[in-house]
């Protein structure tokens, strides 16, 4: 009998070791999902690489300040002229000091205008996300609960967004905004706009998601309680119906993440987004497919950057959905 | 079924009258907020040393001076019975259906737009039947043997698929294959009706880029499908009745995992009608995408305008195609 009392001493909140053997220990929804996601190896190295990438986004001007790394600085002297600008040296002009090469013609540092790409690209999909889970919950919910001509109304809204071109869409309105608009300028306003736009248009996902959710949780027990307790529309679906969404809301945005990078890049790739010389993958991306048959180094390291970003959020959203799935085992 | 099919054409075209009425009027604000005057998107009409007149009669054949529903409508009536610009120096007859005439390098957009569509239709009919082919197919196989190394290697290519950009794996293809090993250089579009063979030849790069990411999504989408089909109850009751397995994945599996899938295809397909713009840049292949790009790095608004409005089309009518199939295939559909 030394075991269960062992246990008891270790969890206070545990059943009075006068029980048998086995301790019962009451777990909650949450709790299971944490253990199944860390039995999930592959999500989890997922989520340690999100979250690197997420410090090196944050910290990314104090890291280039602290190795000395300048995303503007030119080195024309890394450059061979006679061959019109291209790296001097094998893997585009990898060096102790360059680790990742240098760009042609001017002979930047690509790795420090990968790190200083990372915090563009993360804003801009954490930002679009934000937008574009905002507007596609509180409508979703709304149309799911009041069901009828508001209901109706929210599902034709969708309809219509979701046979707009996006990326045609997207292209017009921050070409036309890159001016200058809302008092902005320049780097902040063309981050302003691509979240705007990226996250405008994309609600529409979230908001189907979230309804058919939310019709089916709307005839649940607790709901007729709350209800019958004289609880009030806002109140059910702010207090009742929205914390039992978390999960679906918290395993899409974190699908939605990567597809708003890849959209980002996309965007920048096609050269309406991010504007030279700020640095952004998909920039640097479209510039380097200029040199593809003198430097197919320089693709390589934009192109991997965005592959292992959107690759490891996957890992972790696919984690994520498996663990918060009760149908999966 | 009739009263179906016109109740959903009805709603169609009710859906592409208030898309061309949003895009319409989301085109006639954006100047506005960036702070442009009616006289200045006329100057830019006009060319070098634009004079007073020039720049009048370009505002009043663009009806730039009128209100935004009058505008609309007057786009409306040119749909179907054409324009004529009969202001100024530039008078300009624009055929029906008139999608609006370009100023700037004094073209009608349809007839421009036409010529784009074949391409673009090549480049998208083709990637489609393979990632529908190649995705579907390794969903279903992945699908049946949960955890077998092929599902574990096939879901692990998906993976690495729905990650990469097109424009990376497009970049990556050109490199290898049309330049360090010059198998398939010199890419230019032929058409179909010239030469098949250089017509396949020729778009089998970019077919392969954009096929590969869509597979991707696909077998993903496939797997997860038939996996939630294959433990449902009447599975095991056609298992039961001692249905042979073929039959039991084919029609009573299969059939169910795909309705999804199709829905999702409809989407994809309209999409990429409409301009696949990245794949279109990386290739340099003068479809709809690249149309419309060059028309938004030109800011010429009735181009954009026309090329918008045909990708919505595009959209609408294979939403409404997938819809009139599943009424066909599933009667409740009908009923409702």
């Amino acid at each position: 009998m030394t075991a269960p009392i062992a246990t008891a001493g270790n969890e206070p909140e545990a059943p009075a070791p006068a029980a048998p053997a086995k301790t019962i220990e009451g777990r909650s929804l949450g709790r299971i999902a944490w253990t199944r996601f860390k039995r999930d190896k592959v999500a989890v190295v997922g989520g340690i690489v999100v979250i690197l990438l997420i410090l090196l986004a944050v910290l990314a001007k104090p890291i280039e300040s602290l190795f000395g790394l300048d995303p503007d600085a030119l080195n024309q002297d890394l450059l061979d002229a006679n061959l019109g600008g291209i790296p001097l040296g094998d893997w585009g002009g990898m060096s102790g000091d360059h680790l990742l090469g240098v760009d042609p013609l001017q002979g930047r540092d690509l790795l420090s205008r990968v790190i200083e790409g990372s915090w563009v690209s993360l804003l801009v999909a954490f930002g679009a996300t934000l937008l574009s889970n905002t507007i596609g919950t509180v409508l979703g919910v709304m149309a799911g609960y009041y069901g009828g001509w508001v209901d109706n109304l929210i599902s034709r809204i969708m309809d219509v967004f979701l046979a707009f071109p996006l990326l045609l869409f997207a292209i017009a309105i921050s070409t036309s905004l890159q001016g200058g608009a809302f008092g902005l300028h320049g780097l902040p306003l063309h981050i302003m706009v691509l979240i705007f736009v990226i996250g405008f248009f994309n609600w529409p996902y979230m908001g189907r998601i979230v309804r058919g959710q939310t019709l089916s949780l709307r005839e649940r027990e607790f709901v007729h309680a709350a209800r019958s307790l004289g609880a009030r529309g806002p109140f059910i679906l702010f207090k009742e119906l929205l914390p039992n969404l978390v999960g679906p809301i918290l395993v899409y945005s974190t699908l939605l993440i990567p597809t708003n990078i890849l959209f980002e890049a996309g965007l920048s790739f096609l050269g309406v987004g991010i504007q030279p010389p700020q640095a952004s993958w998909g920039g640097m991306l479209n510039d380097a497919i200029k040199y593809y048959q003198v430097d197919p180094q320089y693709m390589v390291v934009p192109g991997l950057a965005i592959f292992l970003t959107v690759l490891a959020f996957n890992l972790l959203g696919d984690g994520l959905r498996d663990a918060l799935d009760p149908k999966s085992n | 079924m009739f009263a179906y099919i016109i109740r959903r054409i009805f709603a169609a075209v009710v859906l592409l009258l208030v898309v061309s009425a949003v895009t319409f009027a989301i085109f006639f604000l954006l100047p506005r907020i960036a702070g442009e005057t009616a006289d200045q998107l006329a100057t830019q009409y006009v060319g070098k040393n634009p004079s007073p007149e020039a720049v009048a009669a370009v505002k009043q054949n663009l009806g730039l001076d009128q209100p935004l529903y009058t505008q609309y409508w007057n786009f409306l009536k040119g749909l179907v019975s054409g324009a004529e610009y009969k202001f100024g120096p530039d008078a300009a007859t624009c055929h029906v259906p008139c999608f609006g005439y370009s100023f700037k390098n004094h073209l009608e957009v349809w007839p421009e737009l036409t010529k784009r569509i074949p391409i673009t239709l090549s480049l998208a009919i083709g990637a489609a039947v393979l990632w529908l082919v190649s995705g579907v197919t390794t969903g279903v196989v992945s699908a049946l043997k949960p955890r077998s190394i092929f599902d574990r290697l096939a879901m692990g290519v998906a993976l690495a698929g729905v990650s990469l950009p097109v424009f990376f794996t497009g970049a990556l293809l050109l490199t290898v294959f049309s330049y360090e090993w010059p198998i398939l250089d010199n890419l230019q579009y032929v058409d179909f009706t010239e030469d098949p063979l250089m017509w396949a030849r020729n778009l089998i790069l970019p077919w392969i880029s954009l096929a590969f990411l869509y597979s991707a999504l696909y077998a993903r989408l496939t797997r997860a499908g038939m996996l939630e089909t294959m433990s449902e109850d009447y599975i095991r009751t056609a298992r039961a009745k001692g249905l042979v397995e073929r039959k039991v994945v084919a029609r009573h599996g299969l059939r169910a995992a795909l309705t999804p899938i199709v829905t999702i295809f409809g989407m994809d397909l309209g999409l990429l009608l409409g301009g696949a713009l990245i794949t279109e840049q990386v290739f340099s292949l003068q479809g709809v995408g690249a149309f419309a790009v060059q028309a938004i790095a030109d800011n010429d608004l009735p181009k954009i305008l026309g090329v918008t409005l045909l990708a919505a089309f595009f959209i609408v009518v294979c939403n409404l195609v997938v819809d009139l199939l599943y009424a066909l295939v599933d009667p409740r559909v009908r009923l409702s």
